[in-house]
């Protein structure tokens, strides 16, 4: 496959606190590789959102390296497509103007950018949305328009930070089958990271699931996910499925995440 | 045939719905109006019911006899004070904004500046004002300063943490899609501030007032405040409440005008506004 997508060497970060320092991260090492679907699963403060604030180079760290195609990162990466827990849309813009923020930003053509957008939101279900403003949205059409604006410069990469965290089952299930759809629909060019504490999602969505310690993180174990694709929903309800993630809770009651009393 | 009937009377309903909507806002309007009528009515009656003389408190019919006689004083004093008001918010702004622009892109002067800044905030303006008489003289000048050194402060004050107060995310997101920093800011920080920066313009205006009466008050020769001081001096009670009033309605016109500014400009951000969703 070539050079790696992602790289992560050795990767610490640090924070400082109140009552001392904090160790978020503990030496991670993880490859990804190109147009490869990964999740990070583990429980809520292990790290696994500053680890990708850290893959996007938004944010610096303690110590290790990130390489985008074996190249250092040292800044903000531009190569990416970010989806973050909360949706971070522009009050003041209708939906079709967050999602073209994007183009205008990165001096896309107008006229083509437009179209792809408009195309982008009615995959999603927001045909007939595009003039309506955040407050005027649910949730769930909220993050949406934020998943089209991280995807119309049709980005290398796509880094989720927990995108599904805050919404309904029955959305999250869509938008799962959304996300999916849209990945496969750029046949293996587009690399994604997903960050997650469902089991379910990260297992019916990745080709590998990274599954991480509690504080401070580090990685557990990196399983394969061998299930053809596309996923249904209705393989969910079957053996294969469930032994993955039933891989995933054994793992997490071992550490003391989960505990059957 | 059944569920076209249906439909069509969910259609009368809906449009009755939107009608009682109509005789909701209309509410808002009436109740303090009532409210208001209720208290005049209290006040005339109550200060006849206890005979108390009026030059302790006229009930409000002596008052609107006062403002009916004073008519043309009021109405040139108004002007005066307003133009003060005017002028002093006006330049509390344009002094306001550049400096709190200052504070934010700048942390030098920003520690420079800021223990100044609530130095003058602490400092009693009405203390200031003989000084200004002694330096500017009884002319429009000292009004006008007076009311900048009021109302300036919650102008800075608050673009500044309008400008602080953004999610990390929105600037993450500015860094992702490679947008400069000019671009974040007048693209993503300064929207996202405007609602504040309002908020602050909103609390100069009613101070502005203040300030400009403060000025009349310690030398003036014209406007609201001056007359408040000639009416008192005379023992005119009905002309001091005709003062008052006035300078109350010169208050709320203002600040409405600030805050139907603030809806034109920014009607997306007044989330739930009844503008907003009906433009929609």
């Amino acid at each position: 496959m070539g050079d790696a997508m992602l790289e992560l060497r050795e990767l610490s970060k640090l924070y400082a606190t109140g009552n001392g320092v904090v160790r978020a991260l503990d030496r991670i090492s993880l490859v990804q590789s190109p147009g490869e679907f990964v999740s990070i699963v583990g429980p809520s403060g292990c790290g696994k959102s500053t680890l990708l604030m850290l893959a996007a180079g938004l944010v610096g760290a303690s110590a290790g390296q990130v390489l985008v195609q074996g190249r250092a990162v040292t800044g903000p990466r531009t190569d990416v497509g970010i989806v973050f827990q909360s949706p971070v849309l522009l009050e003041w813009r209708t939906a079709l103007g967050n999602v073209m923020l994007q183009a205008e930003a990165r001096g896309l053509p107008r006229r083509a950018a437009e179209a792809r957008a408009r195309e982008l939101l009615a995959q999603v279900g927001l045909a007939g949305f595009e003039q309506k403003y955040p407050h005027e949205l649910s949730g769930g059409m909220r993050q949406r328009v934020s998943i089209c604006r991280a995807l119309i410069h049709a980005p290398q990469h796509l880094l989720m930070d927990e995108p599904f965290g805050a919404l309904d089952s029955l959305t999250r299930d869509q938008l799962v089958l959304d996300i999916q759809h849209m990945w496969q629909a750029r046949e293996r060019a587009m690399t994604v990271t997903f960050i997650t504490h469902s089991v379910q999602e990260a297992v019916f969505l990745s080709d590998r699931v990274v599954v991480m310690t509690p504080r401070p993180g580090r990685i557990d174990q990196v399983m394969e996910i061998d299930l053809p694709r596309p996923r249904t929903l209705a393989m969910r309800e079957q053996p294969p499925f469930n032994a993955y993630c039933r891989q995933v809770l054994d793992l997490f009651l071992q550490r003391g995440v989960l505990r059957e009393h | 045939m059944a569920e076209d009937a249906l439909l069509r009377l969910e259609a009368v309903l809906l449009t009755a719905r939107r009608r009682l909507e109509w005789r909701r806002r209309l509410a808002t309007v009436l109740a303090p109006s009532v409210a208001v009528l209720v208290l005049l009515l209290f006040w005339e009656y109550g200060a006849r019911l206890f005979a108390i003389p009026p030059y302790l408190l006229p009930g409000p019919q002596v008052v609107l006899a006062s403002m009916r006689e004073n008519a043309a004083a009021l109405w040139t004093q108004g002007l005066v004070t307003t133009w003060e008001i005017v002028l002093g918010f006006a330049l509390s702004v344009a002094v306001g904004l550049p400096l709190a622009l200052a504070i934010f892109l700048w942390q030098p002067f920003a520690r420079a500046v800021y223990p100044l800044m609530i130095a003058s905030q602490a400092m009693p303006k009405v203390a200031v004002a003989p000084l200004f008489l002694v330096w500017f003289g009884f002319g429009l000048l000292p009004k006008v300063l007076i009311g900048f050194l009021i109302c300036f402060f919650p102008i800075v004050i608050n673009t500044v943490m309008g400008l602080h107060g953004i999610e990390r995310e929105k600037i993450y997101l500015a860094q992702s899609m490679g947008l400069g920093s000019a671009a974040t800011f007048f693209k993503i920080r300064l929207p996202n501030a405007l609602p504040a920066i309002f908020g602050g313009l909103k609390i100069a205006i009613t101070l502005a007032v203040v300030g400009a009466v403060v000025g009349e008050f310690v030398g003036g020769d014209a406007g609201l405040g001056y007359l408040l001081i000639t009416a008192n001096g005379n023992m005119d009670t009905a002309l001091l409440f005709a003062g008052i009033v006035c300078l109350t309605v010169i208050g709320v016109v203002l600040f409405l005008l600030v805050e139907l500014a603030e809806r034109l400009l920014l009607p997306r951000h007044a989330v739930g506004g009844g503008a907003a969703r009906d433009a929609a």
